[in-house]
C-alpha cells in the first residue's frame, strides 16, 4: 500500500498538531488540503483517520502511519542539508518531494547513514524508528564528531571532513589520519586529543572535522 | 680499538676546502630541538623554548667539525614540505634557495611515526638528509624502543639517536657532518595510479629544479602556489602544458588528494618502521602528564593560573623586582651614592652649567637617562624576562593557550595570541615582533592594536604599580578600566575588522622542568636585546629633553597641551610626562612618579594620569616595530586611534570618578 502524496501531507500535518501540539485533533482548514481532496477519502477508507465536525482525528493505524510519514520528511530535510548541502527554500521543497521515496526500508538506511539524528534542521524531533532503537540496544554509536565524544574516550578516525584545504593539511599535519587511534582527554573549553605520544588542542571548528568510529572503553 | 678506528677513518681534514663554508640546514617539526641542536653545534645563542614556532627568525651560525667549517641554519618548524604557516614558508625557502649541502631532519622520536613522513619527503625530494631522532631520553623513559641501525638501512640515508638537550649524540651528529656523503637513496615508491599520475607531470617538465621533478610533481597536485610560480618562471611556454596536464589530475582526484597523498605517506613509514619502532603495551602515565591535565581543565587549571600570576608576576615581578630591587638600586645605590658622586665629578670637569645639565641635571643623561635604565627598568625587566622564560620553558604556555581561546575568540584572536599577550606584558615591542606568529593578517592586527593599546609593558606596570599602591583603590580602578578597555576594543575591533576567524590548534608539549641554564641564556639573550634596543633611546631622550629644557619648549609645550591636560583634570605639569612617554612607556610612568613624590597629584588625578598614559600612543620603538611589521598605514591608525582613546577614556574616567566622588 502507498498513501498519495497529498494524503503523506495530510498526516504531517496532523502529527504537528493533533501530537506535537497536543491538541489531539487537527482542524480541517488548516490543514492545507483542500476538505474535498480525495485524499481525504483515502484515509478514512484506510481507516486512518476520522473527521467529526470539521476536526480529523487520528485512529490508532493511522497515528502510527503518521509518525512514520512526519519521520521520512525530517530526515529528508536532514538529507537534503547534511549531505547534499541543499539549504533554505530550495531545501524544505526538495524535501517534500524526496521524502515520498523514503518508505520500504529506504528511510531506514538513509536514517543509519545519518547516523539516527533526533531532530530535523528546524529543530523539531524526529520520532525514532526501529534503526534507531536497535542501534541505541547495541550500544553502536556509529561514526560521530570528535565532539560527540566523551572525555577520555577512545576512538578510530574514520574520515576528516572538511572543504578547507589548509584544515586538511593541520589535521594530517597533526598525525589526524584515518585509521590512526585518537583518544579525546578534554573537551572543555578546548578540545583536547591524544595521537601516537602526542597532544593536540584544537578548537571546536577543528574537533568537529575529524569523524570518530567509536570504541566503547573497556574498563 | 674500534672505536678509535671509527673515529679517525673519516676525519679528512679538508686542506682543499671548497669555497665557502658547506651549508647545513636544520629543519623539523616545531618544538623537536632544533634551536638546541643549533646551539650546541655553533655555540652561538638562539632562543629555545618548550613552545612551537619560537624560531621565527632564521639563524645562521658556525660550527667547526674536524678542521672544516660549516654553516649552520637553523629554520622555523615545519610540519611537511607543502607549507600552511608563515614560518613553514620561511623554512621551504632556505630550501629552495640556499640549496644546502646537507639538511639534518630532527625529529621527536616519541614521534617517529608521524614525523617520517617529512624525512621521506625530505629525500624524496633529493636533498642530502641526516635524520636525526631525538629526545631519545624522554622516548625510553616511556618504554619505546628504536633500531635506528635498522631505520639507517631502510631509510640508506644516516640516521642518529640523540637527546641533544642531555649532550647526546652529537659527536655522532658532529661525525655524520664531516663524513657526510651524498649517496644514491631509494625513494619508495607509492601506489602504481599515483606513481604514473606524478611520471605523467615530470614527463613535461623540461628544466630542472631545486628539488626532484616527482616532489615538485606532487606540490604541483597540492595546489601549491609558490611551486607553481616557480615552475612557471622555468618552464616559460612550456607550462602552459603542465598546468593543463595538473588541472586534469587534480580534477580526477578532487575528492580528496591531499589526504590519500598522506595516507599512502603512512602506509610506507609503517612499512619503515616494522620492527624499528616498539611501544609497550601499556602506555605509562608520567608524573608531567598529570600536572598536565591540572594544568587544562578549568577548575583546577583556572586556580593555578591565578597562583602563577600572583606568585610570578605579582610577588617575584611586582614586589621582589619592581620593590625591593628597585629601592634598592634607585634609592640607595644612584640617589644614595652613585648620583651626588659623579654630579660632583661632572661639576668639576664641566665649568658650562648648561652642559653641567646634560650629564647630571634633572633631565641628564646620566642622573636620568642612566638612573632610569639601570635603576628602575633593568630590575622590573630581568625579574619579568625570568618569570617568562620559565613558564616558556615548562611548556606552560601552550596549556593557557587552549584555556583562553574560548574567551580570545570574542575578541577576535585565537589562543595562539596568548603569547604575544603575556609578552607585552614585559615588552610591547618584542610581543609586536611576535605576533608574526599569528596565522591569519586580521588576527595580527588586533594584537598589534590591543599591545600598543591595553597592554602595560613591565617596566611602565612596575612603575604603575608603586605609584598606585599608595593610594588605596587606585589600583583595582586602573585594572579595572584596562581590563574593560581591553575586552570593548577587542570586541569592537573582531566586529570592525574584516576577516576570517582564525582557527586554533597547538601541540602540546610534555610540561618539563625548565633548565636553568637555558632560563638564564635565555633571560639574558633578551635582556641583551632590551638594552640594545633601549639605552641609545634613554640617551636620545635625556639628551632631547635636556634641549627641551633649555630652550623652554616644555613650558611652551606644557602652555599648549593645559587645555587637554585639564579636561581630564591634570595639572599642566602632568604634561612633561606625557612627552616623555613618547619616547618609553615606562619614562612616562616614571614622569608620573616623579610628579607623585613632588606631591603634586591628588588620588584622582593619578588614576586618571595612569590610565591615560597606560592607554597612551606606545612608544617610539614599538611605533617603528609597528610599521615594520604591519605597515604606515596601519601604523599611523593605530597611532591615531590610540591616542584619542586614550585622552577620551581619560576624560570619561576623570568626569566619572569626580561625579561619583569615588577617589
Amino acid at each position: 500500500m502507498k498513501l498519495s502524496e497529498k494524503a503523506e501531507e495530510i498526516l504531517e500535518a496532523m502529527w504537528i498538531a493533533a501530537e506535537e501540539e497536543g491538541q489531539g485533533f487537527a482542524e480541517m482548514e488548516k490543514i492545507g488540503v483542500a476538505a474535498d481532496d480525495p485524499a481525504f477519502k483515502e484515509l478514512t477508507g484506510l481507516a486512518f483517520i476520522e473527521i467529526k465536525e470539521g476536526r480529523v482525528y487520528f485512529r490508532p493505524e493511522g497515528k502510527q502511519e503518521g509518525r512514520s510519514t512526519i519521520r521520512r520528511h525530517r530526515l529528508a530535510e536532514r538529507l537534503m542539508m547534511d549531505v547534499l548541502n541543499i539549504r533554505g527554500e530550495s531545501g524544505d521543497s526538495k524535501a517534500c518531494q524526496f521524502e515520498h521515496l523514503l518508505n520500504e526500508g529506504v528511510d531506514a538506511r538513509v536514517c543509519t547513514m545519518l547516523n539516527h539524528p533526533d531532530t530535523c534542521p528546524h529543530g523539531k524531533a524526529i520520532p525514532p524508528g526501529e534503526c534507531c532503537l536497535e542501534a541505541k540496544r547495541s550500544g553502536d554509536l556509529g561514526v560521530v564528531r570528535l565532539t560527540e565524544l566523551k572525555s577520555n574516550e577512545e576512538g578510530k578516525i574514520v574520515y576528516i571532513q572538511t572543504k578547507d584545504n589548509k584544515k586538511m593539511q593541520k589535521l594530517v599535519a597533526m598525525g589526524v589520519l584515518p585509521g590512526n587511534r585518537i583518544r579525546l582527554l578534554q573537551s572543555f573549553p578546548s578540545y583536547i586529543f591524544r595521537v601516537g605520544y602526542s597532544e593536540f588542542a584544537v578548537d571546536a571548528e577543528m574537533a568537529r572535522e575529524i569523524f570518530i568510529s567509536h570504541l566503547q572503553e573497556k574498563v | 680499538m674500534s672505536l678509535f678506528r671509527k673515529k679517525s677513518s673519516c676525519h679528512t681534514p679538508l686542506a682543499d676546502a671548497p669555497c665557502g663554508a658547506r651549508k647545513v640546514a636544520l629543519v623539523g617539526n616545531p618544538n623537536v630541538g632544533k634551536s638546541v641542536l643549533f646551539n650546541a653545534l655553533t655555540g652561538a645563542y638562539v632562543t629555545v623554548s618548550n613552545y612551537p614556532g619560537t624560531s621565527v627568525e632564521v639563524a645562521r651560525g658556525t660550527a667547526v667539525v674536524g678542521g672544516e667549517s660549516f654553516e649552520i641554519i637553523d629554520t622555523p618548524g615545519m610540519y611537511s614540505l607543502l607549507p600552511i604557516t608563515e614560518e613553514e614558508r620561511v623554512a621551504r625557502k632556505i630550501l629552495l634557495e640556499d640549496s644546502p649541502d646537507m639538511v639534518i631532519h630532527v625529529v621527536d622520536a616519541r614521534n617517529l611515526e608521524r614525523m617520517l613522513a617529512m624525512t621521506m619527503q625530505l629525500v624524496e625530494a633529493g636533498l642530502p638528509v641526516i635524520l636525526v631522532v631525538n629526545i631519545m631520553d624522554e622516548a625510553e623513559r616511556l618504554g619505546i624502543a628504536i633500531d635506528i641501525p635498522l631505520l639507517a638501512k631502510r631509510l640508506g640515508i644516516p640516521v642518529i639517536g640523540a637527546a641533544v638537550a642531555r649532550k647526546r649524540g652529537l659527536s655522532e651528529i658532529r661525525e655524520s657532518l664531516s663524513c657526510f656523503k651524498r649517496s644514491a637513496h631509494t625513494v619508495p615508491d607509492y601506489s602504481r595510479r599515483l606513481e604514473n599520475d606524478i611520471a605523467e607531470i615530470t614527463g613535461l617538465f623540461r628544466s630542472r629544479f631545486t628539488l626532484s621533478p616527482k616532489a615538485v610533481a606532487l606540490l604541483l597536485l597540492q595546489r601549491d602556489q609558490e611551486m607553481t610560480d616557480l615552475v612557471l618562471e622555468a618552464e616559460g611556454e612550456g607550462f602552459a602544458a603542465v598546468e593543463a596536464k595538473i588541472r586534469e589530475k587534480i580534477y580526477a582526484r578532487r575528492e580528496s588528494f591531499h589526504l590519500d597523498l598522506s595516507l599512502e605517506r603512512r602506509k610506507i613509514t609503517e612499512k619503515l618502521l616494522d620492527g624499528v619502532f616498539r611501544v609497550p603495551d601499556k602506555r605509562k602515565v608520567t608524573l608531567s602528564e598529570k600536572l598536565s591535565r591540572w594544568a587544562v581543565r578549568p577548575l583546577t587549571g583556572v586556580p593555578l593560573l591565578f597562583i602563577v600570576l600572583y606568585y610570578g608576576l605579582y610577588q617575584f615581578v611586582g614586589v621582589f623586582g619592581a620593590g625591593t630591587m628597585v629601592d634598592f638600586l634607585e634609592k640607595k645605590v644612584f640617589e644614595g651614592y652613585f648620583n651626588p658622586r659623579i654630579t660632583e665629578i661632572v661639576k668639576d670637569a664641566i665649568p658650562w652649567p648648561v652642559l653641567q645639565e646634560l650629564f647630571v641635571g634633572e633631565y641628564g643623561v646620566i642622573t636620568l637617562g642612566l638612573r632610569y635604565a639601570v635603576g628602575i627598568i633593568m630590575p622590573i625587566v630581568a625579574t619579568f624576562f625570568l618569570f617568562f622564560s620559565v613558564l616558556e620553558d615548562s611548556g606552560y604556555f601552550p596549556r593557557l593557550a587552549l584555556l583562553v581561546d574560548r574567551l580570545f575568540k570574542k575578541i577576535g584572536l585565537s589562543g595562539r595570541a596568548v603569547i604575544p599577550m603575556v609578552l607585552g606584558f614585559g615588552c610591547d615591542t618584542m610581543a609586536t615582533m611576535v605576533t608574526r606568529t599569528l596565522e591569519t593578517v586580521r588576527e595580527r592586527i588586533i594584537a598589534t592594536l590591543l599591545l600598543s593599546l591595553a597592554i602595560p609593558c613591565s617596566a611602565q606596570l612596575g612603575v604603575i604599580m608603586a605609584l598606585l599602591s599608595k593610594a588605596p583603590g587606585a589600583l583595582l580602578i586602573w585594572f579595572v578600566c584596562l581590563l574593560l578597555i581591553f575586552l570593548l576594543v577587542g570586541l569592537l575591533a573582531a566586529r570592525i575588522i574584516p576577516g576570517e576567524t582564525p582557527l586554533f590548534y597547538m601541540e602540546l608539549p610534555p610540561l618539563r622542568l625548565p633548565q636553568l641554564s637555558n632560563i638564564l641564556t635565555k633571560t639574558y639573550s633578551r635582556m641583551q636585546w632590551y638594552f640594545m634596543e633601549i639605552l641609545p633611546l634613554f640617551i636620545l631622550a635625556s639628551v632631547l629633553l635636556w634641549i627641551g629644557k633649555i630652550t623652554f619648549f616644555f613650558e611652551k609645550m606644557a602652555g599648549w597641551t593645559a587645555p587637554v591636560m585639564a579636561a581630564i583634570g591634570l595639572p599642566r605639569e602632568a604634561a612633561v610626562a606625557f612627552i616623555f612617554g613618547f619616547f618609553r612607556r615606562d619614562y612616562g610612568a616614571a614622569g608620573l612618579y616623579d610628579l607623585q613624590t613632588k606631591g603634586l597629584l591628588n588620588p584622582r588625578q593619578l588614576t586618571v594620569a595612569a590610565v591615560t598614559l597606560t592607554l597612551f600612543i606606545p612608544c617610539i620603538a614599538q611605533f617603528l616595530i609597528i610599521k615594520r611589521e604591519r605597515g604606515l598605514k596601519v601604523a599611523l591608525a593605530i597611532g591615531f586611534f590610540v591616542s584619542f582613546f586614550a585622552f577620551g577614556s581619560g576624560y570619561l574616567l576623570n568626569k566619572l570618578l569626580a561625579t561619583t566622588g569615588i577617589l
